[in-house]
């Protein structure tokens, strides 16, 4: 039977799954009910420095939706707590005494000078929180002020906080990320450089997610205007699986645990951030969207997987996938894949046929013999996969990888075993010679 | 003495019974079934309305909130999209032909999504479609059911002339007539020919009838083209003893009293009611027979479900508000006690060995107060015979699939025309067809 106890940092759960710093976790009353559900973790909403923050007293969020308006990317213009900080240190005290086998860990975001973390760490420690977040990653309001993002955007500034807080604690020290960067690896690296235990991503993605056109302001509006939030929700998690995996890849910050978050729904979400390498992952948008029972369908479908699969523990599949992150340069241009119809799940609604005729490379029949009949022409199939993509039913159209040795029918060619990629093309200008 | 009696009912149970069979969808429920839509390719529900109406630009319309844009992907393909949205046997025409069906046995609710965009364009707007320049160019058409509304509604969106004359009293034919009240409720037949008529450039004559008040001759002489939407005017008898007996009504003149009764209590309907047929007109005779305060109502059909006019849908609809339908008996006499209807005698039926419907010999006996003839109907031809006529086949005008009849000058559509499935969408599919032909023929 799987064991789903995570220990991340030497921060022990019952489960991998944390609650990110965000307004279900903003006080006492909301984080007991997410640990009766079920969750292993929190990460409390960001602390700030006293005065507290104000925030809008209009629309705070904004949405995108799929089908059936399931929720699909969530937008905010929220900031950090706007509770006292003697009261959040409070609850704090309180929760982690009466839960002390859930992981709490407290975010932090005060002016970039080493005097105010250094007092905010001092009252955290006294807590007894099991470690502290570096909130430098939320894209709006706070970043206007010279905190959130505006400290994520500048690695040296990453790293200089970062070596501040680590001198100043016993607790272990996460950076958590901004997405609103060029290129992940930079801000990953400072924060190791500065001794950061771990790093924690996506924070959230700048975004005006709609424009009312009656009022032409954008969405949340605020008595006729809007600003920009930040974007989280099922749609961000390609992106952020995308920038863990270049962390969890990168030989600089190779072994640096993560924990991941965005857009996380689901046991499979969270599966799929543990096998590029996350020790835990972090859940927002989808409890504000279904409330904190989703955990128990994460527990559940975790244990059945991994029973499955013979992994007794999260750690035995942790990672698994970050050597098969490759450079497009190297992937094997002998592998050729066709797709293939399955014609007892077809319901013949001909999208695959329309996608490939109308934009991709009219590899699809619609009519044979009179009869609407949908079927991959092998020879026009280049294997893009784009069918399998538009196709309403799971699972009817399938790549089939071609046999080294068959004749692909679109180039008359025999299919080579031996791998082979682009740097060794002879379309490749500066292709060298193969071994 | 037989049991046949108007006001059976309480007076608010007659308001109940007879509104709307499928409440329309509320916006939130059209949105939500507009997301079901695959937008497939070359739609297989589209191919599957004589109308052709493109569907999933319609519901992908409605799924953008642009409901009156929705309409008039209807409208432009099917300017009677609203009554079809009613009274369409989806079941059997574009929802059968849905792929959902294939992926999980329940259609997109193609209907109802068509109902509730030409009901939003029927709420803000008087018609549909601007008026080409006049080509001087007149059209009779004669008939102002289905097949001629459609015609004379293409025709003047073409910029011609129009003069529809009508035998009834009033304009809307089967629609207005014959249709089941819980399927056009709200006086909504009128409120269409309305709309159709908003465009402008067609007149109605009613109370004008072809062989009577004027001849094909005098048609062509007056006007530059003549579509005839006749429909059918004569129900098929039962040949049967005892037919003529008191309480042996025509289905179709049943409904259409009651159709045109503003109280519904003043219709009279037996305690116990046998239909004989097996089509629409059967179900909606013996529905509102059951929705009026029939006691007993039986549906009695020579063949099996398979074979029933009647989609097995609404065969359903019927057996779930109680009626009863009997397969496999074939109608022999009407029983009679003192002067009035007291039984219908059947005889069972099967195939034989080659398939031929045979009787059995065994009898049965259902008793009932009042019997209604839904057998069918038949055109009768007498007003295009004598004088120019036009080419006969199979008890219908003879058409080409330009629904040009043997007679030039001369176009024919809707349920008097050969091949004819009597469906409202058809007759509309035949009127515009029509009206496409002849305004070709008048540019030519």
């Amino acid at each position: 039977m799987a064991d789903l106890r995570t220990n991340f940092l030497g921060i022990k759960s019952p489960n991998p799954f944390w609650l990110a710093s965000a307004p279900p976790t903003d006080k006492k009353y909301n984080v007991e009910r997410a640990y009766r559900a079920g969750w292993g973790g929190v990460v409390w909403k960001t602390l700030g420095e006293d005065p507290a923050v104000v925030n809008v007293n209009g629309p705070r969020y904004g949405a995108i939706h799929a089908g059936d308006r399931r929720l699909s990317g969530l937008n905010n213009i929220e900031l950090i707590t706007d509770r006292p900080l003697e009261l959040n240190l409070r609850e704090i005290t309180e929760v982690k005494k009466a839960w002390p086998d859930r992981a709490l860990v407290v975010s932090l975001m005060v002016p970039c000078e080493e005097q105010n973390w250094n007092s905010i760490i001092a009252r955290v420690e006294e807590t007894g929180a099991d470690g502290i977040e570096l909130n430098f990653g939320c894209p709006h309001g706070m970043s206007e002020r010279g905190m959130g993002s505006s400290v994520g955007q500048v690695p040296e500034y990453i790293e200089m906080v970062a070596r501040w807080c680590k001198a100043a604690t016993r607790m272990p020290v996460i950076v958590k990320l901004t997405p609103n960067i060029t290129n992940i690896r930079y801000p990953a690296r400072a924060a190791k450089r500065g001794g950061a235990d771990a790093v924690s991503l996506i924070n959230t993605i700048n975004s005006i997610v709609a424009v009312d056109l009656d009022s032409f302001a954008p969405v949340p509006t605020i008595d006729g205007k809007g600003s920009h939030g930040g974007y989280c929700g099922p749609a961000v998690k390609p992106i952020a699986l995308n920038m863990v995996a270049e962390i969890a890849r990168d030989p600089e910050t190779f072994g640096l645990p993560i924990s991941g978050i965005g857009g996380i729904e689901t046991w499979r979400d969270a599966a799929e951030y543990i096998a590029l390498g996350c020790g835990t992952v972090q859940v927002c948008t989808a409890v504000m969207t279904y409330g904190f029972k989703i955990v128990e369908e994460m527990i559940d479908g975790m244990k059945k997987y991994m029973d499955g699969h013979g992994f007794s523990t999260v750690d035995d599949f942790r990672g698994l996938a970050v050597k098969n992150v490759s450079d497009w340069k190297y992937l094997n241009l002998n592998y050729i894949a066709k797709a293939k119809i399955d014609q007892d799940l077809c319901i013949k609604c001909g999208r695959c046929y329309i996608a490939c005729e109308d934009t991709s490379h009219q590899a699809i029949t619609h009519m044979v013999e009179g009869i609407r009949h949908f079927e991959v022409k092998d020879e026009e199939c280049v294997g893009c996969n784009l069918c399998v993509n538009v196709c309403p039913v799971k699972g009817c159209i399938t790549m089939e990888p071609m046999a080294p040795g068959s004749v692909d029918p679109r180039t008359g060619r025999v299919v080579p075993a031996a791998y082979a990629n682009w740097t060794t093309h002879p379309n490749n200008p500066s292709a060298v010679a193969a071994e | 003495m037989p049991d046949i009696s108007a006001g059976r009912l309480a007076a608010v149970d007659y308001g109940k019974n007879f509104s709307d069979v499928h409440p329309p969808l509320s916006s939130h429920e059209a949105v939500v079934e507009s997301d079901r839509c695959y937008f497939c390719f070359d739609a297989p529900c589209t191919n599957a309305c004589p109308t052709s109406i493109d569907i999933p630009m319609f519901i992908r319309k409605i799924g953008t909130g642009n409901v009156d844009g929705a309409a008039e992907t209807i409208f432009s393909s099917n300017i009677l999209g609203g009554m079809c949205a009613r009274v369409c046997p989806t079941e059997t025409l574009c929802e059968e032909a849905c792929v959902r069906n294939e992926a999980e046995e329940k259609p997109v609710r193609i209907g109802l999504l068509q109902r509730h965009a030409t009901d939003h364009y029927f709420d803000r707007h008087a018609a549909f479609g601007v008026r080409a320049p006049a080509t001087g160019r007149k059209v009779a058409v004669i008939g102002a059911g289905p097949a001629g509304l459609a015609c004379a509604h293409e025709l003047a969106l073409k910029g011609h002339d129009v003069t529809i004359f009508e035998a009834r009293g009033k304009a809307g034919g089967l629609n207005e007539f014959g249709i089941a009240s819980y399927k056009a409720t709200d006086n909504f037949a009128q409120r269409e020919v309305d709309f159709v008529l908003g465009i402008g450039g067609i007149a109605i004559e009613a109370g004008k009838a072809l062989g009577r008040d004027f001849t094909l001759g005098s048609l062509k002489a007056d006007y530059d083209a003549v579509f005839l939407g006749l429909g059918l005017q004569a129900v098929n008898a039962l040949g049967v003893e005892g037919e003529e007996i008191a309480g042996v009504v025509d289905a179709v003149r049943w409904i259409e009293d009651l159709r045109q009764s503003p109280d519904k209590s003043m219709i009279e309907v037996g305690a116990r009611v046998v239909v004989i047929g097996g089509g629409m007109t059967a179900v909606d005779a013996a529905m509102q027979a059951k929705k009026l305060g029939a006691d007993e109502v039986t549906i009695a059909y020579r063949r099996g479900p398979a074979e029933m006019g009647a989609s097995r849908y609404e065969q359903e609809l019927a057996q779930m508000n109680g009626v009863r339908i009997l397969h496999w008996v074939a109608p022999k006499s009407v029983v009679s006690e003192g002067n009035a209807v007291a039984a219908v005698d059947f005889e069972r039926t099967a195939l034989d060995a080659s398939g031929r419907l045979v009787g059995t010999g065994r009898s049965v006996r259902v008793a009932a107060d009042q019997v209604m003839k839904a057998i069918g109907q038949t055109f009768v031809a007498d007003p295009v015979e004598g004088g120019e006529t036009v080419a006969l086949e199979g008890g219908r005008i003879a058409v080409d699939t330009e629904m040009r009849t043997s007679l030039a000058g001369v176009w024919a559509g809707g349920d008097c025309v050969r091949g004819g499935e009597d469906l409202t969408v058809q007759a509309v599919d035949h009127g515009k067809r029509a009206a496409l032909s002849i305004h070709a023929t008048l540019s030519a």
